[in-house]
């Protein structure tokens, strides 16, 4: 069968990987992505397995790579690119030039950081310094004869006492921040008990801070003291509130010469600054090109480390033993890429593979394309599907659209929702690209394939219900005529079409146009999409039973196809099939055109009254002239069909039991036999009978592993599937209305929007009209793709999906395997992207 | 009985041409069984869902209740006039 019909066969496979080929060895397996490996270290704590020194390595060269790129981001450097050049995962010797790079320009940057902090610290001084000399022009202008500066005149204690002793005025300069000012001045007014005198000036433009890059406000002061020991207090009180100090001379020759010199001087730093600016961005530019290539090898490089850690070195330290899961189709691409390992390293033996038998469920492997993976997704989110158990994507590829659009059938908003899928699957190639859409837009774009079929089916549904924007299409004339004379009509306001006089052939292609017009559309309506919703939800359920009659005989369980399938669908079609042919024969029996009184419209009983009649074994007495059953012998049909339908539950809830019972007592007695033939070995009564040919095929390939459990739990079993499967023959049934909900709900919500909005833009008067058209539509628009779109088609979506998983599903979905997940470098990149 | 052989038959074998025609016709490939199990499934779902309207009408138990006005716009627009008297 198919691809898709069921999930592939896996096969159990060891490795004998030598320890030089090892590395190139996993990373063309990597690149091939078809085995899952198993973990045959897990007592072994993370950090003693054999190769942590190498993941080390590589994170200590992710973590240099990080940092560089962060620094390139700083910059605004644009990072390159790389979607279809990845490069494979390095070698030895690219390893080594790699890690050379990459500390070589990790040191450049790093040093370039802090010249740069240097040089900045630098430049602020130099800057507070001019600004302390221009500022503090206008204090000394008026003492400048007095040659007061004593922080110039060298520090020998002799010269200050003389200064002291004349009672001269000293003074300090400097810069502070501006929120610390009147701070300062307080604390030099306490500790000088006022005898110090404070001049300040704030500064307009705010300087950078050299660390942190922000800007803040300084403010320029100079302090006038006496004496010496003032001095130094005013120097601590200085240092504790992060003032610099300047050496600022008072004499106004000294004043300008030092001015230019620091105007110089910060000129040649500032092109100092910008050269360094210069060489950093030279050095990202160059690094920038080769730095997402480097990241990816680097990744790839630490998940066959990884991997490698996963593998068991044998007794006698000559080769690595690995198990994985391979795909059987996939062998003969996992033996190339081993010998195609060992030959990259030159390694004369070569490794092998080889497959191992095993009891254990092995993952389920659903090989998809870009076209099921959208479906499969959705069938996976309800369960992975047990080991080669049926697959119901490849149904879903059709059934999901198809009662999609039975819900959402409108010929407009189909079109809107079929070319927005088909923009997205035109250019796939492009769209694919973008990196940051969001989820909302991943979800979208992933499920484009689905987008485009429920539009495709919704244009097809709103053609038969011909509904385009709550309007019909009159295409090949309606066939209802008005037998009214003029007076009849012009004296009436409503009239009423019989079908005997009226109606002249059936419309071809869908509803008859006639309906949009009539005021009692909703009751024909009502009772075309309930029979259809009932009729689509039994022949997908009875389809959904009909399957597990494959997984049956695939895992070879064959008594449950008597014991299990046939009640089931005896069930479910003697009471719902029937149901649905009582829809169908009451479709063509009854009409207006006939003389014969039972079979006038007046007398068509209700199916639904006849099926409850039916079950309870009840009857209604029909209306004169009428009769009550539909056809002859119908009473004593469905006497028998509900009869047989009861039978069936004794039969489904106690059939399986019983035949395991008896299975097992036979086996019980088959082992004790061979116990006694050959001598005195006692058996105890429940003792694990040894496997024979026939029992153990019941365990094989399924979850139901029947021989280890109790009988009681088997009964119990048995009854809660019983009756859940009963009870949901009724309730899912029912539970299809919702096609027809939905889709009333729909076409209503379409005819309002119709009505109260673009009805009145096309009402109103010209000229004026126009531009309140103009409005209106765009008003249209909106709700139209808000409400009618977006709104209904999610919840559409949401009602079909639950249909699929429960009321589909249920009847033969196991759904309890685990996902494969291969070591694959695409799947680990593309994954590290997505965060 | 309202329904005439021509429809019928010409959408019946419409979507019998895509079911089983187009499974006979599709490509050898590696997707062979997947196209035929769609064009199958397609047909059948859309043969069913026509054929359930057009049984729906085919036989009806009612008619249609129109106002004044809708069936003096059917008799202006699609050529349906009234009959004198």
């Amino acid at each position: 069968m198919g691809d898709m019909f069921r999930s592939e066969q896996m096969a159990l496979c060891q490795m004998f990987i030598q320890p030089e080929a090892a590395y190139t060895s996993v990373s063309e397996l990597g690149e091939t992505g078809c085995v899952q490996f198993r973990d045959l270290n897990c007592t072994v704590n993370v950090f003693q397995r054999k190769f942590v020194t190498e993941v080390r390595r590589c994170d200590e060269l992710e973590r240099k790579i990080r940092y560089i790129e962060t620094e390139i981001k700083k910059d605004g450097i644009a990072l390159p690119d790389i979607q279809d050049d990845i490069p494979r995962a390095p070698n030895p010797r690219e390893i080594i030039d790699l890690e050379a790079h990459l500390e070589k320009t990790e040191t450049e940057m790093i040093e370039l950081a802090q010249n740069e902090v240097n040089m900045k610290s630098n430049y602020l001084e130099l800057t507070e310094l001019r600004k302390v000399l221009e500022n503090t022009q206008g204090f000394f202008s008026d003492q400048e004869v007095l040659n007061l500066d004593t922080s110039n005149r060298g520090g020998a204690g002799g010269d200050d006492a003389v200064v002291q002793h004349r009672g001269r005025l000293g003074f300090v300069a400097g810069v502070i921040n501006r929120e610390r000012v009147f701070g300062f001045e307080r604390m030099l007014w306490r500790i000088s008990r006022g005898n110090v005198f404070l001049k300040r000036s704030d500064l307009d433009e705010p300087l950078n801070d050299p660390a942190t890059g922000h800007p803040i406000f300084k403010t320029v002061f100079v302090a006038f003291f006496q004496g010496e020991q003032l001095k130094n207090r005013i120097k601590k009180v200085c240092t504790g509130f992060h003032a610099s100090l300047y050496p600022c001379p008072s004499s106004h020759v000294e004043r300008e010469e030092m001015v230019k010199n620091v105007r110089t001087r910060l000129e040649d730093l500032k092109l100092v600054l910008s050269q360094t600016e210069d060489h950093r961005s030279r050095v990202l530019a160059t690094v920038s090109k080769n730095l997402p290539s480097w990241s990816i090898m680097v990744k790839k490089m630490k998940a066959i480390y990884h991997t490698l850690n996963l593998f068991n070195m044998d007794v006698t330290k000559k080769c690595l033993i690995g198990e994985c899961w391979v795909p059987t189709k996939d062998l003969h691409v996992v033996q190339k890429a081993l010998s195609d390992g060992s030959a990259a390293v030159g390694s004369t033996i070569p490794s092998f593979l080889n497959v191992i038998d095993t009891h254990e469920q092995p993952p389920t492997f659903n090989r998809t394309n870009k076209f099921t993976r959208g479906f499969q997704n959705l069938i996976d989110a309800y369960g992975i599907a047990s080991y080669r158990e049926c697959n119901p994507a490849l149904y879903t590829c059709i059934t999901f659209p198809f009662l999609f659009a039975v819900m959402f059938g409108d010929l407009g908003h189909g079109l809107i929702l079929l070319l927005f899928g088909a923009w997205m699957v035109l250019s796939e190639n492009k769209l694919s690209r973008i990196k940051g859409g969001g989820e909302i837009w991943n979800i979208f774009f992933g499920g484009r394939y689905i987008i485009l079929l429920m539009g495709l089916f919704s244009c097809y549904t709103g053609i038969i219900y011909n509904d385009i924007f709550s309007k019909s299409m009159n295409l090949f004339g309606t066939n209802w005529v008005n037998n009214y004379n003029t007076s009849t009509v012009l004296s009436n306001k409503h009239l009423q079409m019989s079908p005997n006089t009226s109606a002249q052939g059936v419309y071809p292609l869908g509803l008859d146009p006639i309906w949009q017009l009539a005021d009692n559309k909703i009751i024909f309506l009502n009772s075309f999409k309930m029979k259809l919703s009932i009729i689509i939800g039994v022949l997908h359920m009875i389809f959904g039973v009909c399957m597990s009659v494959f997984n049956f005989v695939h895992f070879k369980r064959y008594s449950s196809i008597l014991l299990e399938f046939v009640p089931q669908i005896l069930f479910l079609m003697l009471l719902f099939g029937y149901m649905c042919f009582m829809m169908f024969f009451k479709w063509f029996k009854y009409n207006g055109f006939t003389s014969n009184q039972p079979e006038t419209p007046g007398c068509a009983p209700s199916v639904l009254i006849m099926f409850i009649n039916m079950m309870l074994f009840k009857n209604t007495p029909p209306l004169s002239g009428c009769k009550e059953y539909m056809f002859e012998s119908q009473p004593q049909l469905q006497k028998a069909f509900v009869v047989i339908g009861l039978l069936c539950i004794p039969w489904m809830l106690l059939g399986k039991p019983l035949y395991i019972k008896m299975t097992r007592s036979k086996q019980v007695a088959h082992v004790k036999h061979n116990g006694e033939l050959t001598g005195n070995m006692e058996l105890a009564e429940g003792e694990t009978p040894l496997p024979t040919g026939s029992t153990g095929n019941e365990s094989a390939g399924g979850a139901h592993g029947h021989d280890d459990e109790p009988m009681s739990e088997i009964y119990i079993h048995q009854a809660i599937h019983t009756i859940e499967y009963v009870l949901s023959t009724i309730s899912h049934t029912a539970s299809y209305l919702r096609l027809w909900a939905l889709s009333l709900a729909h076409a209503q919500l379409s005819e309002v929007l119709w009505n109260m909005v673009l009805s009145m833009g096309l009402k109103m008067p010209p000229y004026t009209g126009a531009i309140g058209l103009f409005i209106i539509f765009g008003a249209w628009c909106l709700f139209t793709l808000a409400i009618l779109v977006m709104m209904e088609g999610l919840s559409a979506f949401l009602h079909t999906l639950r249909l699929h998983w429960v009321e589909f599903m249920s009847k033969f979905y196991e759904g309890l395997g685990y996902a494969f997940q291969p070591f694959s470098f695409k799947a680990i990149i593309d994954g590290e992207e997505e965060e | 009985m309202g329904a005439a052989v021509l429809p019928i038959l010409f959408f019946t074998s419409l979507w019998a041409a895509v079911g089983i025609g187009g499974s006979i016709i599709t490509p050898h490939g590696p997707q062979r069984q997947l196209i035929q199990c769609i064009l199958m499934l397609t047909a059948g779902c859309c043969w069913l869902f026509w054929l359930c309207c057009y049984m729906a009408q085919m036989n009806p138990l009612i008619g249609p209740r129109l106002s004044r006005r809708a069936i003096q716009i059917i008799a202006d627009s699609w050529n349906m006039p009234i009959k004198e008297g």
